[in-house]
């Protein structure tokens, strides 16, 4: 069954070829005269204020959270909807009681405001 | 024999690479040309007849500029970004079927780079790889603008992954399995549209999400963010980013048909299998007149509105999706 990815290794491998590539040229063909002011970071043609990196709001983080928990339910899911029509009444009430479980997890994520963004 | 095989699927890969790099070129053609249309413009229409030529001449302007890496920048990963987002665009085109087998001298060739059971679960995978680009584009700039871009982009995309894995659940309940093939082969008495109307709708509305455009730009939202993660790219690598949009825009365009539109299926297909990636191209050029068309019309979403709809509207309407399709899959046997 692994002869199947072959074709996929293949096309892998030619983009790859072709992206480098194309940065390759791009470093080779095109001028290089680096300046201060043109190396400096752009912000609107003002000089920089503060650092570029700087602590973020940790909603994002909140987001990545969340999204790892419910992600996996849907993983969860693929297998069970290739196999549903085999495994017929037993499969949907199995998973009816996963998501039952999850949304109890989803209101109380709703409820505590962590879906709200200010 | 093996060589032979090796030789059909190198040659399958490179006319695929080949069909999506033209495909990208004509994109941003024809995407100025329908916004020049829709604003009473004329669009490009210098290089070539028609503007034709217009892609090759930004091509070679963009491999003749100076390519800027800002000098605080982390210059490794600001130079593997483009690459990391590009090639994943690229690859996850391998499992797209354009058609049915047909013979080329003499010899039976299908018309997909590989069927693999698993393909919409590669679909997936390989598409969370551009949040990576994405994210480290923005990170190791060392710019604001980019860093805030970056970050956005990458909570967008995971939220609305959510409702776009849920929403492919609906035709994978109906065909009974992974591969794009079959799904399509299960297609034949009718299109998946019609038994998945809100699948379709929330797959279409999180696809545009995925690919940032509008009206979910906001990780490019130009007045506020210049231009997101790739404000300090330029040169080629700048060109490997608009790349990967568009071959995106591409694959969003081809799944849709592939899911609900009976991919390469039409009258005449069983007779004549050539006719397949004639309907496939004709689907996908409708998919993305569309996406072209939601731009110019459709005003930038809030970032609160954004997540609002992505988590209390899309998910639960997608997991409710989910569980109707089963219950009346189990209802008629």
């Amino acid at each position: 069954m692994l002869w199947q990815y072959v074709p996929i290794a293949i096309l892998l491998v030619l983009s790859t070829a072709l992206a480098v590539l194309i940065v390759l040229l791009d470093a080779l063909l095109g001028p290089r005269k680096p300046t201060f002011r043109k190396l400096s970071p752009y912000e609107s043609g003002m000089v920089p204020i503060g650092p570029g990196m700087r602590r973020q709001p940790v909603r994002f983080y909140l987001i990545a959270m969340l999204f790892l928990l419910f992600d996996v339910e849907v993983i969860f899911l693929l297998p069970w909807a290739v196999t549903f029509r085999k495994l017929g009444l037993f499969g949907l009430v199995e998973m009816l009681v996963f998501i039952a479980i999850l949304l109890v997890g989803y209101i109380y994520a709703w409820k505590k405001g962590a879906l709200e963004w200010e | 024999m093996d060589t032979t095989l090796l030789l059909e699927w190198t040659i399958k890969a490179v006319i695929l690479i080949f069909i999506l790099l033209t495909g990208f070129a004509y994109l941003t053609l024809m995407e100025r040309k329908v916004l020049a249309r829709i604003q009473v413009r004329l669009g490009p229409n210098r290089a070539g007849p028609y503007g034709l030529l217009q892609p090759v001449a930004d091509g070679i302007k963009l491999l003749f500029k100076e390519s800027i890496i800002p000098a605080k920048a982390d210059k490794v990963i600001f130079v593997l970004a483009p690459l990391i987002t590009v090639i994943p665009a690229l690859v996850i085109n391998a499992v797209l079927p354009w058609g049915r087998t047909v013979t080329v001298f003499g010899r039976q060739v299908s018309l997909y780079v590989a069927n693999i059971n698993v393909a919409l679960l590669y679909v997936m995978a390989i598409a969370s790889i551009a949040v990576y680009g994405v994210t480290l584009a923005g990170w190791s700039s060392n710019n604001k603008y980019a860093l805030l871009g970056g970050l956005r982009s990458a909570a967008q995309m995971i939220s609305y992954e959510l409702a776009l894995g849920l929403s492919l659940l609906g035709p994978v309940l109906l065909a009974g399995s992974l591969s794009l093939v079959d799904i399509v082969e299960a297609q034949r008495r009718m299109w998946y549209i019609v038994y998945q109307p809100l699948a379709a709708v929330i797959f279409f509305i999180t696809s545009v999400a995925e690919l940032n455009r509008a009206p979910f730009d906001l990780p490019e939202a130009e007045q506020e963010l210049t231009a997101g993660y790739h404000t300090e790219y330029s040169g080629m690598k700048f060109a490997l980013f608009y790349m990967a949009e568009y071959v995106k825009m591409i694959t969003v365009s081809a799944l849709f048909a592939v899911l609900f539109l009976g991919g390469y299926l039409g009258p005449f297909e069983s007779q004549y299998p050539w006719l397949g990636p004639i309907y496939l191209v004709l689907k996908i050029l409708v998919g993305l007149y569309v996406l072209i068309w939601l731009r110019a019309t459709l005003p930038r979403f809030r970032y609160d509105q954004l997540m609002r709809l992505g988590w209390k509207v899309l998910f639960p309407l997608a997991l409710l999706n989910v569980v109707v399709t089963a219950v009346i899959v189990v209802l008629m046997g």
